[in-house]
């Protein structure tokens, strides 16, 4: 009987497996099991895993904090906006704000040194996509990430939105400058 | 039971249910219709998206784009859907339909939600893509109109499920449903869990843009909504491989290899459902490690491995039918020999090819949990679920509409030469299409954004050449897909409208040989495996399962190499 009728023997379970179905449901679960443990094996011999690190917080609260790094580390202003280009010392900190329709302020960091990059938005949900280097994240107001990054490339970096955040969207961007370490 | 309700198709043997009749073919026609408008907004999307065209201002892309994502993701499957459950029922079960009135109750609000939501994003203050993830606002109509389509799509699973039951009853069948209603049962399943997940996300929602609720969690917003979103696409799966089975049955009369091995994959989907789908929230903040590898796996992968046992388990009941029928030189003469030119069999068999080859190897590399890393919210994803969902779903949809035309609406397909090469159109248009989006997305260009060159944008950001030429391809091989859209809509509507009545004698315009006087496939003594090789009863698909595992497997390599290339973090 067709698959469009009901089974030709009642007790259709009892039928035995062909040895196509076997040996590829066994060879199908070997690869899907290989693929489960790569992803807790890369967290112990990779080196690109984000953090579990997030809080909760407020757009007031964070823009506080993000502000204070903006104060005391500010090295230039650019564009015609005047935005500043922040230079945190390496190790430190670093608050990346989200908002429509920027990303703000300017980093410049330098190639080969970690940060705690921290990154929160001030309103609608937003996309971190860091280009070229090819890295993404979500991005949610009240929610902020921490992330250990280790620049080792030397490009300039663009922080393009990849969120859908309305009219303003395809116009949200950031930069990040990687310098040589002095 | 009351015979006058009743009409036997002299052709293919199955018996309709006159009021379940007059629904299935007002679901379809109204699918068909969607379509057309996911269609028309298709073409837009396409030809902005294009870079040497960039046809439309941001605000109209945004809006249109919105517009495309819930006629084509939700409306057109959904509805198309609920003809395929009345079919799988009450056709497949030679049973009344159960309570027609409120399954026409369900396609009004249906109807309803449809009009009420695509108005709203007209209206223009409702351009927030299907996902209309909060904060960001849209005109409460928006949320309405999906709440009341979703609403009317449960009750249809309502009558579904009730059909089983009178069957039972009734005792229209023996023994167990067929396999196919076993996969449509899995759908519907699947699909009272999704709507039930969208209720409790989108009535929330509702209330908040009508100033209720002041406040609804970005982040609990997007594991509830996923697992609307997502999983109606686990409906998807669940529907078209029941069509797969069902072409295969229809076209060839080939019977499943195993009973047990096809419907305990279909289990595996309602069993590994991701409840969560976790692999949207990969790179989202505030969800541990531990959390996304296992509720995006489950630990073994068992919702993928139930698609490659259907993969396999599809093809090999063909080879098994066809190698009966004497199609027995070398391993693939079984292949070659099918009817490549009836569109019913080559729909389906490009819509299995792309779906597993496209769509299911890029899904689940995309859903490891670093590697999403590279990947998420670039053009990449529509690149994945347009080989999943459109040369999947749809195409699947289509290839079983061209058996429907003459069976539910007793016409003659028109235009036999277009439908001939339709699928062919359609289907590797989208194959190009998805996998020039898949590359486009590797080099960082995004999804839903306007303008890749970023013209207006304080800070530029220029692509690599190479990214304008796969955006290129995606302009050219998307108007091509979308000409191979067009074509099935001209077909089915002409048909179905304009179409000469089946005759007695005339036939489907396609050699597709009957369900109930297909020959029966003798299967000589010693089980399948006597008209196989190597003790295997459909060697040749076998062999392709094999060169399918070795893409697979190269594939996730390469994308493991190419994200240990960027920064490291931690």
């Amino acid at each position: 009987m067709s698959a469009i009728q009901p089974p030709a023997e009642a007790v259709w379970w009892k039928q035995p497996l062909d040895r196509v179905e076997g040996t590829w449901i066994a060879i199908a679960l070997v690869w899907s099991l290989f693929m489960f443990i790569m992803m807790p094996l890369w967290h112990i011999y990779g080196k690109q895993n984000l953090s579990n690190e997030a809080y909760r917080t407020t757009p007031q609260a964070y823009m506080a904090k993000a502000q204070a790094m903006v104060n005391q580390y500010t090295v230039r202003t650019e564009t015609a906006a005047n935005l500043p280009v922040v230079r945190p010392p390496p190790g430190s900190d670093v608050y990346l704000v989200g908002r429509l329709w920027q990303w703000w302020p300017l980093l410049e960091l330098e190639q080969g040194q970690s940060y705690r990059l921290h990154i929160s938005s001030m309103d609608w949900q937003h996309g971190f996509s860091l280009q070229p280097v090819n890295i993404n994240a979500q991005i949610l107001p009240g929610y902020e990430m921490v992330l250990t990054i280790t620049p080792d490339t030397p490009a300039d970096q663009t922080i393009i939105c990849n969120e859908y955040c309305g009219l303003g969207h395809h116009n949200m961007t950031g930069k990040i400058y990687i310098v040589e370490g002095s | 039971m009351n015979k006058e309700l009743f009409r036997t198709c002299p052709e293919s043997g199955l018996q309709f249910h006159k009021p379940a009749e007059l629904l299935m073919r007002s679901n379809a026609v109204l699918a068909v219709v969607i379509l057309l408008v996911g269609g028309i907004t298709a073409l837009l999307v396409t030809l902005t998206r294009w870079p040497a065209v960039h046809l439309l201002p941001a605000d109209r892309f945004y809006q249109v784009l919105t517009l495309h994502g819930v006629n084509m993701l939700i409306f057109w499957i959904i509805t198309f859907e609920m003809a395929v459950l009345y079919f799988c029922s009450s056709t497949l079960l030679r049973c009344r339909l159960a309570t027609p009135r409120i399954a026409w109750l369900g396609f009004a609000l249906m109807l309803i939600g449809i009009v009420v939501n695509n108005a709203a994003v007209l209206n223009g203050d409702a351009s927030v893509m299907m996902t209309s993830y909060v904060p960001m606002p849209a005109n409460p109509n928006f949320y309405l109109g999906l709440i009341l389509f979703a609403v009317g799509a449960l009750l249809g699973c309502f009558v579904f499920l009730g059909t089983l039951v009178i069957a039972k009853e009734e005792k229209t069948y023996e023994g167990s449903i067929p396999l196919v209603t076993f996969g449509a049962l899995t759908a519907c399943i699947i699909a009272v869990f999704t709507i039930a997940s969208g209720a409790v996300i989108l009535i929330p929602t509702y209330l908040w843009s009508i100033g209720y609720i002041n406040n609804i969690d970005a982040a609990m917003y997007r594991l509830v909504w996923w697992a609307l979103g997502h999983s109606s696409q686990q409906i998807n799966v669940a529907a078209h491989v029941a069509v797969w089975y069902a072409i295969a049955a229809i076209v060839f009369g080939a019977r499943p290899l195993s009973e047990k091995v096809s419907r305990t994959a279909f289990f595996l989907y309602i069993a590994f459902l991701q409840i969560a789908s976790a692999h949207h929230l990969l790179v989202d903040p505030g969800l541990s490690s531990e959390w996304k590898i296992f509720n995006t796996s489950y630990a073994m992968y068992l919702a993928v491995l139930a698609s490659m046992v259907h993969g396999l388990t599809v093809p090999g009941s063909i080879e098994v039918a066809q190698r009966a029928k004497g199609f027995t030189n070398g391993l693939f003469q079984w292949l070659r020999k099918a009817p490549w030119g009836n569109p019913v069999f080559s729909g389906m068999f490009i819509s299995l090819i792309g779906f597993g080859f496209i769509g299911g190897i890029s899904g689940v590399v995309m859903g490891t949990e670093q590697i999403n890393i590279i990947i998420h919210n670039t053009i990449y994803v529509p690149g994945h679920f347009h080989a999943t969902v459109v040369i999947g779903t749809t195409l699947a949809f289509m290839s079983l509409t061209y058996f429907l035309i003459p069976v539910l609406f007793r016409k003659q397909v028109m235009l036999p030469g277009l439908a001939k090469i339709q699928p062919y159109l359609f289907g590797i248009g989208m194959m190009v299409f998805t996998m020039a989006m898949m590359g486009a997305g590797t080099l960082g260009v995004q999804r839903r954004h306007w303008d890749m060159a970023f013209t207006d944008a304080m800070i530029g950001f220029d692509y690599p050449a190479s990214a304008y030429t796969f955006m290129g391809i995606v302009g050219i091989s998307g108007v091509a897909a979308i000409l191979g859209g067009a074509s099935y809509i001209l077909v089915t509507v002409l048909s179905v409208f304009f179409g000469k009545p089946v005759g007695s004698e005339s036939s489907y315009g396609f050699t597709t040989s009957t369900l109930t006087r297909a020959e029966p496939i003798i299967v000589p003594d010693g089980g399948h495996a006597a008209a196989g090789k190597w003790g295997f009863a459909a060697p040749g698909t076998f062999l392709l399962a094999i060169f399918f595992l070795l893409v697979f497997v190269l594939y996730y390599a390469v994308n493991w190499k190419y994200l240990a290339s960027v920064w490291p973090m931690s």
